[in-house]
Parts: structure tokens; C-alpha cells; sequence
């Protein structure tokens, strides 16, 4: 394969210096970035290894009732720590219907957020993608793309955000901690993947050199822990990105719906909030009326980018389940077999 | 002496000793170590690597590569090109025989398909012959590509399969169309599947002077190592295959791939033993795969619900430069007693790698349409669809009219459907949910699959201190050869299976064929009993005719070979070891010969299958569509069972194939460009564990005395068939929706909720 180089700075500060040069990337866990560099997708100059920085695997609750979480935590133990399923249930059900439990074992938080899309022209060489190489066209726009996004996508790019993770975050409002060049800044997660418009190229908003530190989940994240869930349909019960999925959270009170939050995976470029959706909901009964109209609401923009129209009827359907999941109440335990359509099914073991 | 006659049933044999008993996998232990040394566990001194650069594109031809930049990378040692390459004594491109595959070593720059390797660069490390295979940045003109089954002209192929006629009928089929009550006119369709061994194919390739070893893993090693001899024109006996494990093979590894020739033709430019290993992205291209169908079933029924006329065609797809079709249509030939039944099959030719056998070719694709067909008829005539089935036995073949050998079919229906409960199956479909709402539905599938035999040599020799030796050249795809046929070699020469030294997987060792066709139990055990008999046979000749011996005037014929002694059949106080009759005669050790290989006058009389009824449970989410298999039920008959244990294992994996075909596979294919968009275990699906419910087999009892000597069947490849249609009946029972396209997708179940 290609020969790089391989550092492994002592200090953030020297992480972000090192990172800033072209041609290099951070590498955590790998679980993706390796994948994409032995089939010459990703021919970095330098990986900047993260994994022993100091201090950025740490779960901590703020003074203002925020939740911190540290960029090198993992997927696993986030979704294991004491209190974090209880407190967000939909963001551990999320964590654990995703990947394997080899590849949670090891992916962090960081870099989950910044996994690239699974579109298969993006991971094939011999096909153009405006992606991968910009300029150069977009194969899937004609191709195999039963798959592919229903919203907000582009004529250049119609690839999805594969990540389970980030569809309940972006609904509780999560905040990234960036550290770069200039100093520490913060975005809210749902700024920080874009829309692919006519540089599908550029994914994020992150600058040269930028690292994720942490992931901030604010003091109202913890409101909606009696009613929260992620439903994720996939075309298997374990190991595969969804086809479409949805984190749904009520703060319920009174017999009516205060406040929700609603987004969806699986449909675009990045988790996508669905606030007209939330809008319609708040202040009214959790009825399946009141369901159905916000199903249609959130995909009120949807259109198909190929073979794909099915997503957007499963898309309601699943907005609308979803709903009506978390307006039944957080369950006691994260279900066997997270996020499935099949959790309730008795006798499931397998996650 | 003569050596035996394997069909001949053999006195000496006293079934159940070793054969029948349920062994765990005598290999087990050094695979759980990691001990077992597969063909890329090999690193012979001096090895270099190489990795094959493969074409981006499916037509056309290479117009340019970077061999300067692949070379000047550190580590590159030499870059195999159709310019730089040594010589093979025959022209890759001719068919010596109906077993010999067309295969690309680099004889042109012509591109065929996606996929295929068009250099191979040999370096000190994997690493830099990776990067040097980067480096080449191939230059391509580019043809339009050829895909899918509407590509071209199709055409009626000369046979199906291996040597199947492409067409058959028996009886009127358009008068029986004519004269039925309810038809079915239906069109199915299957995808392209790709075998996906674990291992991926492999070479370590070592030559001495014109001598050559080889590390490869096959499931045909003397088929392999002839096709080795034409390639390089050397003679057979100055090469060495090992092959002991097989990572798995389903008909992938059964012919020399193109790619291990490589392999070997490296190590002869470069003179330095080369591995070359494919990526499992290069599997999708040149080492075969399940071509797609389109199959079109038209049924008839009379009002009682009989079958009048069964038309199956299939349309398929072979290669550019080479014939393999898929025979699909052919299982309609053994199941259902239709008097008028007519198969037929097209194909057209497209840009890929040359299909090949893929467990239970023809009939794994043909059973889910077939099944599927049978399913809507019964629905149609308003009848359970085991009853219809029952109703439409066949009691001889139907294509044929043979009597079947053996065939307890009935006896695996009623088994099956007793351990599943079928008795409380609505008839309606979209009448059955669970407790949280879940649709349910429940689905039948028939299984058969052909009892086959090939050829096969065994060795065999009793040692002065009484152990025995079996040596054949059999192979271990993970089926468990290495513990089922030392089970049958132990009985075969009336020893403890610990007292016997099994030898297999080399190419030194007798021909064993190859371990295809579900035969290689039978095929190589009938080779292994029959070695047996002689060894035993000459043993007693020995013993009977000395005068010191108890057993003196004896007779062949009676004495019984157990637990290491000679008994005297008509008084066993009179025996005697087999240490003490060699030590006596002073002789060192007794060895003989033994072949299996099919009976030409039985299978003239008679039909020759396994069968089995699979039943299969589904729960569906009615708005969504998701769809979960909760349980199965598989009874099957195939002769006897020589490891319980190891069997179900088989019938186990057959079974989860199926529900994988109904659910999960498909190569997804480029319409415009014909390449294989999820060339990865990621994206092509198969079940993973949660995908997998509790599985039920049931081996019903079978004796066949006229499929061979041991009365085998073979069940490596019937679990697919049934299994695959079950779910997809289960599928529609559940939702009311028949989906003839397969894998079934979530999309086509969201038409209701």
C-alpha cells in the first residue's frame, strides 16, 4: 500500500499542527478510515494518531447538567457507562444497533461523527464520484441507488450520512468542542455535516487540523428520557446501515406533548433534523393523527434521487412508529435486539 | 486378488462400530488453536508476494500500464504483464475437455470483465506489491459492457449444467395447460450470487528445477493438478498440491482458477516461491459465481387439485468467452407427479466472469421458483399447500418414469410438519399475528438434490502391529471429511477409528475426485470401503489358508473383520489379530486397492435423490416491512448417515443458505458498467446471527441398497433447496404478497400496511 507517515503527537496542541499539513488525517480507531485506505479510497501522507492523547476519554456531567463526552470514548462503553442509557436512552439504543460489537469495541465517538458515507461509488475506484474526487461526475445519479438519499440531495452528490449515532444526537441538540488552529471553538452537531450542494467534497465544517475533542449533549437532552427512542430498519436483524431510521423524543405533560424532537437516518447527506415536524407536534396529544401529520410533514420536501421513492413512504411509516414507540414510554432495559422493528419479539438475544 | 466390487455388499462389514456414531470434528482442536495450516499459512524460505492488478472495467482492453512506476517502488521485484510473462504449453484459451474452464493469465489485453486480473506485480512484502499494483494506473479502451439478462441475442445453449440437455418433456404440456381448471403463468426471478468462501482463493507456488510444490486449497486435487501438467507441460508426477482445509469452497475451488495459475506462473518468472492471495473484491470476477435467472413457470390443476402439465423455462446468462448455465428449470424434473412436464432453458451472453457451480447449481435457483409456483397453485386449487403436495406425490421420477431407489419423502413431510405444528396453519394468508402484533406466516419448501457418484482410488494396509493405514486424496472444505471418512475407513477395515492413520488432502495420495456434486462422501467412502474389503480379503487369505492359523480353512467368505481380529463368522471363539496373522506370515504389512464409482446398470433402473420437506416461520412488521425468520424445521432423507453430528451441521448451513437466498443475497450489479458495486462481506448480506433462528433437523431414517455400496446420499447441497422457497411461502403467508423477485425486499412489502 501506499507508504505514509505515521505520528503520534503528545499534546492537542501538536495533534492539530501536525494535522493542519495536507495530505494528512487523524486516525482513532480506524474502523473506516483503514477500510477506505486499503481499497485506495483514502491515500493519506500522514495519519496523525490520536489514540493516546490525555484527557479525551472522559464521561463527565457538567456543572450546568450538561453531558461531556470525550472524542476517544467508545461507542461501547458510552453506550454501557451507568446512567447514560437512562438518561438517553435513544442515543445508547442508537450506539448499539450500529456496527458489530467488535467494530463498538473500538470506534470512538469522533470518530463516528466524521465516518465517511457508504455509498458504494464513493468506495469503488473505478467509478466516478464528486466525492472522492471532485469534479469528476457522480455515478450512483444513474445507478444502483435504492439506497441513496431523499433529501437534500444534489445533482452532484445523492450519497447518505451512515451513522446511527448522530440521528438522536442532532435531535437532542448536541454541541461539538473543536480544538484547530485558532483555539477551541464549538458548533452545534447539526452544523457540522453539509449538504452536499456542488462540493460534495467538502463533508464537514471542520478546517485543516481541526479535532474533535468532545461531544456535549446540553442540560434539556436529559428531558426526554421517559419517552425516547431509535428505530432503525435494516436489511438484516444486526450488522447493516439503516435503510431508514428515526430517534423520536417527547417531553410529555399533561396527556400533551410539551416539546419534540424528531430526526431521521439513512435519508441525506447528514442526521436530518425534521423541525417542521417537532413544530406541529408541540402542544398537541400524542395521538396517531398527530403522528401521521408529522410524518408527512418531515418528508413534505423528500424526492427520490433513483430507485430510492420506496424511502420516503418508509421514512413516514417510520417517523410515525417511532413516535409512537417513545410516546409509549421509554422501555426499562435497552431491548435485546436494539433499535429493531423486532425488539419486542421475546426470546431475542442477539444484539 | 480381484480387487472387490464396490457395489457388492460386503460381508465383512459391521456397520455402526465407527460409521453412524456422532464424532466431533476430528480437526476441531488444531482449528480452534489456529494449528491448522491453510494454504496462505504457508511462508517457504525466499517467498516473495504477489498481488494481481485487476481491471476497472468489464469490455475492452488494456491500452496502457505503468510498469516503469510499479517497478521503481522499493520492494517491487518484477511486474507480469501479457508482454512479461513465461510461456505455457497450451493455450489457456482451449477446451481440452468439458471440465476445463476457460481462464485469464495474461494472454491478451483483452478485458472481459470486471475484475479480471490484467497484471500481477511480485514484491518482497504484500504492502509494496500492493502499492506497485496501485502504481500500474491502468489506461483502458473502453466497449460498451454487456449486462443483465435482456443483454443480447439469447440463444438456446447446446447443455445445461454439466452435460444436461437443455430441453426435456415428457407427455403434452399445451394439452395439459388446455385441459386444467386453474393455471399458473409466473415469472421469478433470482440475482447473481458469488460463492464467498471464507478463505479467499491462494496460492504458495515453489519450483525446483521442473519440479513443483504448491500450497492451494481445492476441492478437486487431481482434477487441479492435470489441469497444472497441460498449463506447464510438465508430467504429473512432478507435482505436489497440498490442500489439507479448505476455508470453504461451494464449487469456487473445484477447478484451477485462473488467478492460482498466476500464482504459479509468478514464482516461475521471478524463480522464487510467490503467494499470491486474492482480495475479496477479486473473488467477484474470476473464480465463478450463481448466474442470475428469470424463470417462467406456467402450472395446470384439475379440480381435485391435480398437476396436468408443468412447464419450467429458465433464462440465464453465461460469459462472453465461455459456457456455463445454470440449469434451474431441471428441478422440476423429480418432485411433482405431473403427466405432462417440459423444461427449457436460454441464455444470453454478458460481461462477466464464467458462472459456475455454486451449492446446489440449478437446483438451488430452480427449487425457489419451483416452490414458489407450487405454493400459488396450491392457494389457487384452495388447498393446504402440503396437501397439494401430498396430492401430487410423485411415486416415480416424473421426467422419467424410473422408480426412485429410495425415497422416504412422505416419511419427511409427516415428521416435519409434526415438529413444526402445521396442522394449525391458516389457509388465508395475512390471518396469522404474535402477541405484539407481527404478522405471521408459515411456509412449506420440498428439498431434493441428485445422489450422485464420481471416481474415486483408495489405499489401504494393515500394519504388523495390527493399526491400519487409509490413504486417499480427499478433501476438507469444513464439511468434516477428515472425520467421516475416517469413520468409514475405520469400519472398513474393522478397527478402532484411533487405530487407523486417516491420510487425505495431498495430491500423492489416490485420486479421490472431487468433493462436489454432494458426492464426495459417497463417491470417496465407496473408494475407502472398497480398499477396505481387499485389505481385509487378503488378510483372511493369509489366515485361511495357513494351517497354524485357528481360522485355517476358513474361507474367505467367513470370517468378519472386528475390532482387529479375524472372526470365524459361523463360531467366534475362533479368531485371531491381525498382528499375529502378519507376524506369523512374516509379512510386514498387507495393502491393497479399493474404487468407488457410479453403477451404471442401477442408475439405468432407477431415479437417484435425497429429499426433504422444510417448514419455516416468519414474522413480518406490517407497516414497515422488515422481515425476521423465527424458526425452521428441516426433515431430510438421504441414505445413511455416516456422523449424525456433522450432518446436521451440513443440513444446518444448507438450511441457513436458503433463508439467505430468500432474504439476503445478491450481487448488486452496475447496469451500465457491469461491475459488482458490493464486492465486500459489509454490503453483499448474508444472515448474521440474529438473522438465524432456531434450526430443527430431523434425518429421517433411509436404506438404499442400490445408490452404492454404503448406501449414501449425500447432504451437502439439499439444505438450500426448500429452505429458500419455505421462507419465501412464509413470506406471503404472513403479508398476503407474493414476491417473485428474490432476495425479497422491504420495498415490496409496504404495498399494504
Amino acid at each position: 500500500m501506499k507508504q505514509f507517515d505515521y505520528v503520534r503527537p503528545a499534546t492537542v496542541t501538536e495533534a492539530v499542527a501536525a494535522a493542519a499539513q495536507p495530505g494528512a488525517v487523524y486516525l482513532a480507531a480506524g474502523t473506516n478510515l483503514l477500510d477506505l485506505m486499503k481499497g485506495g479510497v483514502s491515500r493519506p501522507d500522514r495519519l496523525v494518531d490520536v489514540t493516546h492523547l490525555d484527557g479525551l476519554d472522559q464521561i463527565e456531567t457538567l456543572a450546568d447538567g450538561s453531558l461531556r463526552i470525550g472524542a476517544l470514548v467508545s461507542n461501547a462503553d458510552l453506550a454501557h457507562d451507568p446512567g447514560f442509557a437512562t438518561s438517553y436512552p435513544a442515543v445508547a439504543e442508537a450506539l448499539l444497533s450500529g456496527a458489530s460489537a467488535q467494530l463498538r469495541n473500538a470506534a470512538t465517538v469522533g470518530g463516528n461523527l466524521l465516518q465517511r458515507t457508504r455509498c458504494a461509488y464513493f468506495y469503488d475506484t473505478a467509478s466516478r464520484c464528486n466525492k472522492r474526487e471532485a469534479g469528476t461526475g457522480c455515478d450512483a445519479r444513474d445507478g444502483e441507488n435504492r439506497g441513496h438519499a431523499v433529501l437534500g440531495w444534489s445533482e452532484s452528490c445523492i450519497a447518505t450520512h451512515p451513522s446511527d449515532f448522530c440521528v438522536p444526537l442532532v435531535a437532542l441538540d448536541a454541541v461539538v468542542e473543536i480544538e484547530g488552529r485558532n483555539g477551541r471553538r464549538e458548533i452545534a452537531l447539526d452544523e457540522l455535516h453539509r449538504l452536499p450542494g456542488n462540493t460534495p467534497e467538502r463533508e464537514s465544517a471542520l478546517e485543516p487540523g481541526d479535532l474533535i475533542v468532545a461531544l456535549r449533549l446540553p442540560p434539556a437532552a436529559r428531558g426526554f428520557s421517559a419517552h425516547a427512542r431509535y428505530l432503525k430498519v435494516r436489511e438484516r436483524t444486526s450488522y447493516a446501515f439503516a435503510v431508514v431510521s428515526a430517534a423520536a423524543a417527547l417531553r410529555i405533560e399533561n396527556g400533551k406533548i410539551a416539546e419534540a424532537r424528531l430526526a431521521l437516518g439513512g435519508v441525506a447527506a447528514k442526521p436530518w433534523r425534521a423541525r417542521a415536524a417537532e413544530d406541529v407536534l408541540r402542544g398537541v396529544a400524542p395521538t396517531a393523527d398527530a403522528f401521521q401529520e408529522a410524518a408527512w410533514r418531515a418528508l413534505a420536501d423528500a424526492k427520490p434521487s433513483g430507485d430510492n421513492a420506496f424511502k420516503i413512504e418508509l421514512a413516514r411509516r417510520i417517523v410515525v412508529r417511532a413516535l409512537t414507540l417513545a410516546a409509549a414510554g421509554t422501555p426499562a432495559r435497552v431491548p435485546a435486539l436494539p433499535a429493531s422493528p423486532f425488539a419486542s419479539t421475546s426470546g431475542a438475544i442477539h444484539a | 486378488m480381484p480387487e472387490l466390487n464396490l457395489t457388492s455388499a460386503p460381508a465383512h462389514l459391521r456397520h455402526g462400530s465407527n460409521i453412524g456414531q456422532p464424532l466431533t470434528r476430528r480437526d476441531g482442536v488444531l482449528k480452534v488453536k489456529g494449528q491448522a495450516t491453510y494454504a496462505a499459512d504457508n511462508h517457504p524460505p525466499g517467498m516473495l508476494f504477489a498481488v494481481t492488478a485487476v481491471s476497472g472495467i468489464s469490455r475492452g482492453r488494456v491500452a496502457s500500464l505503468d510498469v516503469v512506476a510499479a517497478k521503481r517502488h522499493p520492494g517491487v521485484v518484477d511486474v507480469m504483464t501479457p508482454d512479461h510473462k513465461p510461456p505455457l504449453a497450451v493455450d489457456p484459451e482451449i477446451k481440452t475437455n468439458p471440465f476445463v474452464f476457460r481462464m485469464e493469465v495474461l494472454q491478451s489485453d483483452e478485458i472481459r470483465y470486471a475484475n479480471q486480473p490484467i497484471a500481477v506485480v511480485i514484491a518482497e512484502t504484500l504492502e509494496a506489491a500492493t502499492e506497485g499494483a496501485a502504481l500500474l494506473a491502468p489506461r483502458y479502451e473502453v466497449q460498451p459492457a454487456l449486462v443483465g439478462l435482456d443483454a443480447g441475442e439469447s440463444f438456446v445453449p447446446p447443455v445445461v449444467g454439466v452435460g444436461n440437455p437443455t430441453e426435456l418433456h415428457r407427455g403434452d404440456v399445451e394439452a395439459g395447460l388446455a385441459s386444467a381448471e386453474k393455471q399458473i403463468d409466473a415469472i421469478y426471478q433470482t440475482p447473481p450470487q458469488y460463492h464467498n468462501a471464507m478463505e479467499p482463493h491462494a496460492i504458495v507456488a515453489s519450483w525446483d528445477g521442473d519440479r513443483l510444490q504448491i500450497d492451494m486449497p481445492t476441492q478437486g486435487l487431481m482434477l487441479s493438478l492435470a489441469r497444472i501438467a497441460e498449463l506447464f507441460g510438465i508430467a504429473h508426477d512432478k507435482i505436489h498440491i497440498r490442500s489439507p482445509f479448505l476455508g470453504g469452497g461451494f464449487g469456487s475451488k473445484g477447478l484451477m482458477a485462473g488467478p492460482q495459475t498466476l500464482g504459479i506462473m509468478a514464482a516461475k518468472l521471478v524463480g522464487r516461491p510467490v503467494k499470491l492471495v486474492l482480495r475479496r473484491e477479486q473473488m467477484y470476477g474470476p473464480v465463478g459465481h450463481r448466474a442470475p435467472t428469470r424463470q417462467r413457470l406456467r402450472i395446470g390443476a384439475d379440480g381435485e387439485g391435480r398437476l396436468t402439465a408443468l412447464d419450467h423455462h429458465a433464462r440465464t446468462v453465461s460469459s462472453t468467452f465461455d459456457d456455463f448455465y445454470e440449469p434451474a428449470a431441471d428441478a422440476s424434473h423429480t418432485l411433482y407427479a405431473a403427466p405432462a412436464i417440459r423444461t427449457s432453458h436460454d441464455a444470453v451472453r454478458v460481461n462477466t466472469g464464467t458462472p459456475l457451480f455454486m451449492r446446489a447449481p440449478g437446483e438451488a435457483t430452480g427449487s425457489i421458483a419451483l416452490e414458489s409456483a407450487i405454493d400459488e397453485m396450491a392457494w389457487a386449487c384452495g388447498m393446504d399447500p402440503l396437501a397439494f403436495r401430498l396430492k401430487n406425490y410423485a411415486e416415480v421420477e416424473p421426467i422419467s418414469g424410473k422408480p426412485f431407489s429410495s425415497k422416504a419423502l412422505r416419511a419427511c413431510y409427516e415428521q416435519g410438519a409434526a415438529r413444526f405444528g402445521w396442522a394449525k396453519r391458516s389457509l388465508q394468508p395475512r390471518q396469522m399475528r404474535d402477541d405484539a402484533g407481527f404478522l405471521v406466516g408459515w411456509g412449506v419448501g420440498t428439498a431434493t438434490f441428485p445422489a450422485l457418484m464420481f471416481q474415486a482410488q483408495a489405499r489401504a494396509a494393515i500394519r504388523r502391529d495390527g493399526s491400519g493405514v487409509m490413504e486417499i486424496g480427499a478433501h476438507d472444505m469444513g464439511q468434516g471429511a477428515w472425520t467421516a471418512l475416517a469413520q468409514i475407513a475405520a469400519d472398513a477395515v474393522g478397527l478402532d477409528i484411533d487405530r487407523v492413520e486417516f491420510k487425505a488432502g495431498t495430491s500423492d495420495l489416490p485420486d479421490a475426485g472431487i468433493a462436489g456434486g454432494s458426492a464426495h462422501t459417497a463417491t470417496a467412502g465407496a473408494a475407502i470401503h472398497s480398499a477396505g474389503a481387499a485389505v481385509i480379503a487378503k488378510l483372511a487369505d493369509l489366515a485361511t489358508n495357513d494351517e497354524r492359523s485357528p481360522l485355517f480353512g476358513a474361507g474367505n467368505a467367513g470370517v468378519i473383520a472386528r475390532d482387529g481380529r479375524l472372526v470365524r463368522r459361523d463360531d467366534e471363539s475362533r479368531s485371531e489379530s491381525y498382528a499375529e496373522i502378519l507376524a506369523r506370515a512374516g509379512v510386514a504389512e498387507v495393502e491393497a486397492g479399493g474404487t468407488g464409482a457410479p453403477n451404471p446398470a442401477a442408475m439405468e433402473e432407477y431415479a437417484m435423490h435425497a429429499h426433504g420437506a422444510v417448514f419455516a416461520e416468519v414474522k413480518v412488521d406490517p407497516e414497515l416491512g422488515q422481515v425476521r425468520v423465527t424458526r425452521m424445521v428441516g426433515a431430510f432423507a438421504a441414505g445413511r448417515i455416516v456422523n449424525p453430528h456433522l450432518v446436521k451441521s451440513q443440513l444446518f448451513g444448507g438450511m441457513i443458505w436458503g433463508l439467505s437466498f430468500a432474504l439476503h443475497e445478491e450481487a448488486i450489479t452496475d447496469r451500465r458498467s457491469g461491475r459488482i458495486m458490493n464486492a465486500n462481506l459489509g454490503e453483499y448480506h448474508i444472515p448474521v446471527n440474529a438473522d438465524v433462528p432456531p434450526l430443527d433437523v430431523i434425518t429421517v431414517d433411509e436404506h438404499d441398497p442400490h445408490v452404492n455400496a454404503l448406501g449414501i446420499k449425500g447432504v451437502g447441497e439439499i439444505g438450500i433447496t426448500g429452505s429458500a422457497g419455505a421462507v419465501a411461502n412464509a413470506v406471503w403467508h404472513a403479508t398476503g404478497v407474493r414476491v417473485r423477485r428474490f432476495p425479497i425486499r422491504i420495498e415490496e412489502l409496504l404495498t399494504q400496511s
